[in-house]
């Protein structure tokens, strides 16, 4: 067995987090800075911060990911960052010629109290950041929250720095596409298309983190949101914020300094919330219907999951994850007939049970839900122990209890290091619904064809 | 012999140095070397890197969790810490480890971690840790938890070491500490240091936990020092070993467990296969113990064949020799044949190394072996030893970063110490250069004259090298693999061998090259351009197509 000593025993844990089922807020502020055009993401800390932020990103995503560091040593930890921060900023631009670098800070340069405010202004008046350059940060500390909070900040700090409040705002949406893929970025701009809606998305992954080969390679692929994009963030007419817990701080830091007024709506994963989504941009659009490609796309959904009932109804599920994915997960597995059993997020957030509660609305009352320290991979799998589940959907992770209890697993969400599809094809919206419905019922097809008695192997299914 | 190749060194290190600022080209070019072999140039190595520059390293912390208690399976550790650190180094390296059987402890797919949480910043993570320590042995019951510091931990002067040793009293297990923040050194280096001077003194020298653990049996006992068994090397080396008759007491620490690591002091000789993660420990262990060390390279076939019968003469076992002999003669039979075919597909083809601490040097015995030349190589952690040779250990300049790190001074063992050296292993054991008993002559005297080590390599050199020289793969790591290969080059990753391997011994030798070929001859690199963005076929091409073509519309 790959894990051998857990048991059925749900020990309680107070101090020990045994199989996290979340990570640390400086790789969700790379992620978001590298959907910045031509910004270096900056890891203010140890090597092994960035290199392990790097890491994990290119192995989930199996693309370049590109990112600097301060490279702390001891001196740097007794006496401050700043010239390590300072130089770097000389090095990178010197060298990578990057538009805009994005710090972020670390536990350590967060424990010894480094100013970043002081620092870059430092930068700025000693005119080392060169004319038409910028340099913004935000402040990210290990130690509070998760890769959720990182994200959010770094979004938000997007938003502090560049957004510029302007007399007679534009017919466009700032869109806040949540920690999604980058064919899920691509997807929304999609969608918002067809509803007639002009928007600036930020950030932008697509064309960074999904790029192609091409004959003639850059250091920056062409994807991301321009500095110009982001300071017209300012001028939009209303925002939306895909998923409260990666995206409220930046449409609530956007409505206090432009006075832009936005609406949170939960990711558009699944029908019911890819369906508000969808009634929150034709709110914004002005549009006075939803058009009819957009009705086509829910239809075939819909089509999809009516003829394939009988493989989903009454089937369990366990989930991990993120706060934002988990709960339009959840609802979506509700629509669709399956016990959503046990849900599990790292990530403490105050609202995330609420939300959960709201969009279950009593459906579900076997759901078992933990959520923040010491809500972990150990505990969700000791409560599969106990009572066992058909499906797990998750990342990557959980591979280990998927081989050990045979239950077949759907990888969504971050991180997935064995499998590639999640960077390409969108799980949002009505189409990526489908590719949800496809993988949730090819792995119970499989399942059946692999292990039924040979006189029931059917032919067709 | 092969003509030089055409590399104009001097002209390339002035390239990768142009677009710096001043003072970033004065410190990058002592990293940047032409080989000479008569003259054996000094490369600077082991000294920070420029911030911002673009680094392949990690940090101390991996060093130390990641790489060298990373292996060994049955020590629980626990990273104390925000949650990151542990999560990063939860199942990404590849050491692959096999327990005896399937109740055997294997914490390998575990990761434990304090998740300091602000709370523990301001007032302390002392109590969370020494919880955290209680409720995993009330979990797990291990014979050995490990604790691992990572940066706010030195900053907030949590006493690690207290806690384990008030733990080792309370739990009645062995507990230990390492002070393995981030920031320590210059590179994982210091990591490794770290970890292997704590094992050295609390697994290896402590004799209170380990009192039980009785001496191993078997004859021509050997420890095989820095193999990690990535991809299951140390398993192809286990097998050979096990063929031939060598006792291999313990591995540091790939395929590892508590017991045998405590056993390490009973051996007739240390093999070092890593020369900069654990060579201090075979000093150590020369020191304490006795027993003589031998650098080795199970890296090639060659290097494999070599490396066996250099045992073999140490033990000057006749039967032994024989049963070596034997070993390698079945095995090269296999290889000569791989050999042969996939030279034929790949010589004379190019490649770059820039790895690890060792494996920029061993890997390209491999490539050779295969007609493959090197154009450029270099280490992301190693210390002028490890290029230059052990004779520059005198002259390396210890400077505060290295002074940072805790040098060990172990003394004689006098109820352990048994002198294994006398007139007649020294008469067997070879005295070429880098041959004998503790030497090691380092990466660059064995690279052609007039190609380049280039030292810590950031990422903009690598871009430059590549753009300049054109290789047909470059070996490096997860970070650089994909941005390689976006310049339309293959990329190696010998960290994690790409999922593949082993690479060990001479199964591995083929399973490399077979990898390799796959690699440079895959026609999807020169699908690369659109057919309508490819150049023109020559105008004398279409001279001649155009009469064919007419004539068969006609």
């Amino acid at each position: 067995m790959l894990l051998r000593h857990t048991t059925d025993e749900a020990t309680r844990r107070t101090a020990l987090t045994v199989n996290p089922a979340k990570t640390c807020q400086p790789i969700g502020a790379m992620y978001a800075a590298l959907g910045v055009h031509r910004c270096l993401p900056h890891s203010h800390g140890s090597q092994g911060c960035c290199s392990y932020h790097r890491s994990q990103l290119t192995r989930h995503y199996k693309e370049p990911v590109m990112a600097a560091t301060s490279s702390f040593t001891e001196g740097s930890a007794v006496f401050g960052g700043q010239s390590n921060l300072l130089q770097a900023i000389d090095t990178i631009f010197a060298t990578y010629e990057p538009d805009v670098i994005a710090v972020h800070t670390t536990c350590l340069s967060e424990t010894i109290g480094d100013d970043l405010v002081q620092i870059v202004a430092k930068a700025r008046t000693e005119g080392r950041i060169p004319e038409g350059k910028d340099v913004f940060f935000a402040n990210t500390p290990s130690y509070q929250g998760s890769h959720i909070t990182g994200f959010a900040k770094m979004v938000k700090s997007m938003v502090d720095h560049f957004a510029q409040p302007s007399e007679r705002p534009a017919p466009r949406l700032a869109l806040f596409p949540g920690w999604v893929e980058p064919a899920d970025m691509r997807e929304m701009r999609r969608l918002a298309a067809l509803l007639g809606q002009d928007v600036i998305m930020a950030p932008d992954t697509s064309g960074v983190l999904d790029a192609g080969m091409e004959a003639e390679p850059s250091f920056y692929p062409a994807g991301g949101t321009t500095m110009a994009e982001l300071r017209a963030l300012g001028s939009c007419r209303a925002s939306l914020a895909s998923g409260p817990s990666a995206s409220s701080l930046a449409v609530q830091a956007l409505e206090g300094k432009t006075g832009t007024r936005y609406e949170t709506v939960e990711l558009p994963i699944g029908l019911s919330a890819t369906d508000r989504w969808i009634e929150a941009l034709r709110r914004a659009s002005g549009m006075p219907d939803v058009p009819a490609h957009v009705r086509w796309e829910r239809a075939r959904l819909v089509d999809m999951l009516c003829d394939m009932q009988q493989y989903l109804y009454g089937r369990s599920v366990a989930l991990w994850g993120d706060p934002d994915q988990l709960v339009s997960l959840v609802e979506f597995c509700i629509d669709m007939g399956m016990r959503p059993r046990y849900v599990v997020t790292g990530s403490s957030s105050r609202s995330f049970e609420e939300r959960l509660a709201a969009v279950v609305a009593g459906r579900c009352p076997e759901m078992r839900v933990a959520s923040g320290h010491t809500a972990d991979m150990l505990l969700l799998h000791q409560w599969i122990k106990q009572a066992k589940v058909d499906l797990l959907i998750g990342g990557t992770h959980g591979k280990y209890i998927a081989r050990d209890e045979s239950i077949p697993l759907v990888r969504h969400g971050f991180p997935i290091l064995d499998r590639v599809g999640h960077q390409y094809f969108p799980t949002v919206g009505y189409a990526g619904g489908m590719r949800l419905v496809e993988q949730i019922l090819n792995a119970f097809l499989e399942v059946k064809d692999a292990t039924c008695p040979e006189e029931s192997f059917e032919l067709v299914m | 012999m092969n003509a030089p190749l055409k590399i104009d060194a001097e002209a390339t290190r002035a390239e990768l140095l142009a677009r710096y600022p001043a003072k970033v080209a004065r410190k990058r070019g002592r990293h940047i070397v032409e080989n000479r072999r008569s003259e054996r140039p000094e490369v600077e190595a082991n000294v920070r890197t420029v911030p911002g520059i673009i680094s392949q390293r990690g940090c101390t912390y991996a060093g130390c969790k990641g790489v060298i208690l990373g292996p060994t399976r049955d020590v629980l550790s626990i990273t104390h810490g925000p949650i990151g650190c542990g999560y990063y180094s939860w199942l990404t390296r590849r050491n692959q480890t096999r327990p005896p059987s399937p109740d055997s402890p294997n914490y390998m797919t575990y990761c434990l971690s304090t998740d300091m949480s602000e709370e523990q910043i301001v007032f302390g993570g002392e109590k969370k840790l020494r919880e955290a320590v209680r409720e995993a042995f009330a979990q797990f019951k291990p014979q050995a938890i490990a604790i691992h510091s990572t940066c706010p931990v030195g900053l907030i002067g949590d006493d690690v070491h207290q806690v384990a040793r008030d733990l080792r009293e309370e739990l009645g297990i062995n507990v230990f500490a390492f002070s393995c923040e981030g920031y320590r050194g210059v590179s994982q280096s210091a990591g490794h240091h770290i970890a292997n001077n704590k094992i050295f003194q609390e697994v290896v020298a402590h004799t209170a936990p380990t009192a039980h653990i009785p001496a191993p049996e078997g004859a021509f006992k050997v420890n095989l020092l820095g193999e990690y068994n990535i991809g299951g090397d140390a398993f192809v080396i286990e097998d050979l070993f096990e063929r031939a008759g060598i006792t291999l007491v313990s591995t540091f620490c790939g395929n590892s467990d508590y017991v045998s690591m405590a056993q390490a002091r009973h051996v007739d000789l240390n093999l070092v296969m890593c020369h900069r993660s654990i060579n201090y420990v075979a000093g150590m262990l020369e020191t304490s113990y006795g027993i003589p060390w031998l650098k080795v390279n199970f890296i090639g076939a060659a290097q494999s064949a070599k490396s066996l019968r250099k045992i073999a003469k140490f033990f000057g076992d006749a039967a032994l020799a024989e049963r070596i002999e034997n070993v390698i003669a079945e095995e090269m039979a296999r290889v000569e044949s791989a050999q042969a075919e996939i030279r034929g597909r790949c010589a004379g083809k190019t490649a770059m190394l820039f790895v690890g601490g060792s494996r920029a040097h061993h890997y390209q015995h491999l490539f050779s072996e295969i007609g493959m030349r090197i154009v450029a190589a270099g280490y992301e952690f190693a210390h002028r030893d490890d290029y230059e040779g052990r004779r520059v250990l005198p002259n390396i300049k210890v400077d505060a970063d290295t002074r940072n790190i805790e040098e060990i001074h172990v003394e004689r063992a006098e109820d352990h110490f048994v002198e294994r050296r006398d007139e007649a292993v020294d008469a067997r054991v070879s005295d070429e250069p880098g041959e004998g008993f503790g030497e090691y002559e380092g990466m660059m005297v064995e690279m052609e004259d007039g190609t380049l080590t280039v030292d810590d390599i950031s990422h903009y050199e690598t871009e430059r090298l590549i753009e300049m020289h054109k290789p047909d793969v470059v070996c490096a790591g997860i970070k650089e693999k994909y941005a390689i290969q976006k310049l339309g080059v293959p990329s190696k990753q010998l960290h994690s061998y790409d999922y593949g391997g082993p690479y060990a011994g001479f199964a591995g030798a083929i399973n490399f090259w077979r990898d390799i070929d796959q690699m440079v001859n895959s026609p999807i690199w020169q699908l690369i351009p659109a057919p309508w963005d490819r150049p023109a076929p020559p105008p004398s091409l279409e001279a001649e197509l155009g009469p064919n073509l007419s004539s068969i519309t006609e």
